[in-house]
């Protein structure tokens, strides 16, 4: 049995986590309300800057659902995977990218141009080192994330997920992630189809 | 246990896996210069497709009349190809397809319509499992370039877990000017063939092809050529950097290590590794590292990079393909334009066919975003 411990929820221009309302500013952008978020939370972290707007959404996902506990005292960094999904892929940027190449391209403007590299800067912050993998659907598609990342967890190529969805396209956006692992907490819940479903807030045909 | 019963290969050097086989043993490379007025003034070296060529393939595969992209028409060859070759059914409901790519159809993006729904990379996946008259949502893995790796990985589980019991794994990317112009902005190209572990090598060469491999959990539906297993995978990030490789190797160590205590090979029962080795001069060192952590040093080692350039999302799955056709011919291929050791740790780069039998094989890929990944292939006596 696994168990989801935190999730978090970005859409809407409000910022949930665990249930709880952790920001809102209904009047800004999508980048506005990215950098606003990032300054409610008071991170010292200057490379949130560079990063593209897919991964600013997926970086404050998971700060916000990790705030409070720090991963690597509770997993070993290899054990912890991050699988992620998404519409849209990096087409966001790509747009953007593609706009510059009539101009000097940037390097740091194309790393951007691969949807994983969101998982990368997840990574990168929380010093996560185990399986990581990045899927396109159309729509998320909860019954097969939460099928995969817990045939991750009973196999035992992981001992935590941080699974999700993270998503930009213009001014389109949506972030939902979770942990789930062996470990449980006051207020976590068994991890399957129907709990990552209500959530996300929909509520399973299946329940 | 999950086979790889059926494959196939689409590249400059032919449109098949033993064509494209026989090409590497004779030494030949699709890699030619190419120069583009519209991408720049300066000529680079490239693994393109040829249009005509990929035309009059498409045009004889009994495609129908559907209006489709170059990288969909690549698609649909390699998985005609790898189809007719095993009794497995695309139509079978116990059969997935599984798409592998960085950028799918980023050259539309050329004509300026960011809202063209073939942008989308579940789009050709879609085109082509319904052509096949696939009736499963087809997946689709865009993890740099561990998605080929990524996406037999992913076909593995699904299999050993029982949602399907075959799976069809399609990959490829093109050589466009939008990744052209990006690792051009890296300087990340060479001016000249790719050297992967060489002391002189300065970069990548870019590739465009496609592959597929058709895994199944029944060994008899494999055709001509044997089928081959695969014994086990996995996956780790470097948590360092988004573009630039672990310094130490340790991250893809640890994915390779892992791989090997699941697949419960030894190290030295592996007849040879083949590489990602992109011939930049931070992916081969970081690999070298890697490897010597795994003590692997001894154990032959190739990278197919100077033969195909860097196909992307389709290279952890073109270098897997060949890597089990090498399995099957006893034969491990050279690494084409190596010539003198130009990494801090001893490895065994392969200069020449050598003819070995072998039952093991380890792959291995790493890409940006700090991903790696680790696939071991063993031969089958079912």
């Amino acid at each position: 049995m696994n168990y989801i411990t935190s999730w978090c929820r970005i859409r809407q221009n409000a910022v949930t986590a665990n249930g709880q309302t952790v920001f809102e500013d209904r009047a800004s952008g999508l980048p506005d309300f990215l950098t606003n978020t990032y300054r409610y939370l008071q991170i010292d972290y200057p490379k949130f800057y560079k990063m593209d707007r897919l991964c600013q959404l997926g970086f404050l996902a998971a700060e916000v659902m990790l705030r409070g506990r720090t991963l690597k005292e509770e997993y070993p960094p290899e054990s912890v995977a991050v699988v992620l999904a998404n519409r849209h892929s990096s087409l966001d940027t790509d747009v953007r990218y593609q706009e510059s190449m009539s101009g000097i391209p940037s390097p740091a403007l194309f790393v951007y141009t691969l949807p994983n590299i969101v998982i990368g800067e997840i990574c990168i912050r929380h010093q996560i080192k185990g399986e990581n993998t990045f899927f396109v659907q159309e729509q998320f598609d909860i019954p097969f994330l939460n099928d995969y990342t817990g045939q991750l967890l009973e196999q035992g190529a992981a001992l935590a997920v941080i699974g999700g969805w993270v998503d930009v396209f213009q001014d389109q956006y949506e972030a939902f992630l979770y942990l789930a692992g062996q470990k449980q907490t006051p207020g976590s819940v068994i991890h399957n189809r129907q709990n990552v479903s209500a959530l996300y807030g929909i509520v399973d045909a299946g329940s | 246990m999950v086979f790889i019963v059926s494959d196939s290969v689409v590249s400059p050097l032919g449109f098949n896996t033993p064509r494209n086989f026989a090409a590497l043993l004779r030494g030949q490379s699709g890699v030619r210069q190419h120069l583009r007025a519209a991408w720049s003034e300066t000529p680079f070296q490239a693994s393109v497709l040829d249009d005509q060529a990929l035309e009059e393939r498409y045009l004889a595969g009994g495609f129908g009349a559907g209006a489709r992209t170059r990288f969909e028409k690549m698609l649909l060859l390699s998985v005609a190809d790898s189809l007719s070759q095993t009794s497995v059914r695309a139509d079978d409901p116990d059969t997935v397809f599984i798409l592998s790519t960085t950028k799918g159809n980023i050259a539309l993006l050329e004509n300026g319509d960011p809202s063209n729904p073939d942008l989308l990379l579940n789009s050709p996946a879609r085109k082509v499992a319904a052509f096949f008259k696939n009736p499963n949502t087809p997946l689709v893995v865009s993890h740099a370039c561990v998605s080929g790796l990524a996406a037999l990985l992913l076909g593995r589980r699904l299999l050993e877990n029982g949602r399907f019991r075959h799976a069809v794994v399609m990959g490829a990317d093109e050589v466009t000017r939008f990744v052209w112009s990006g690792f051009q902005s890296f300087q990340a190209l060479s001016d000249e063939p790719c050297r992967p572990f060489d002391s002189r090598r300065k970069g990548l060469n870019l590739g465009e092809a496609a592959a597929a491999a058709v895994l199944s959990l029944e060994p008899q539906r494999a055709g001509q050529r044997a089928p081959v297993r695969i014994l086990a995978g996995a996956l780790s990030n470097d948590a360092n950097h988004i573009s630039g490789p672990s310094r130490t190797g340790a991250e893809l160590s640890e994915a390779v290590n892992r791989a090997l205590a699941q697949s419960g090979v030894r190290a030295a029962d592996i007849g040879f590794i083949s590489a990602h080795g992109t011939a930049t001069p931070y992916n081969d060192e970081m690999e070298a590292r890697a490897f010597d952590l795994s003590g692997l040093n001894d154990v032959p080692l190739n990278s197919l990079k100077g033969y195909f350039g860097h196909t992307l999302g389709a290279a952890g799955l073109l270098e897997s393909v060949l890597s089990a056709q090498s399995l099957r011919e006893n034969t491990v291929l050279p690494t084409l334009g190596f010539e003198t050791p130009g990494v801090s740790r001893p490895v065994t780069v392969c200069t020449q066919p050598l003819r070995q039998v072998m039952e093991y094989c380890l792959k291995t890929a790493s890409g940006f975003g700090g991903c790696n990944g680790a696939l071991v292939l063993g031969k089958s006596y079912t």
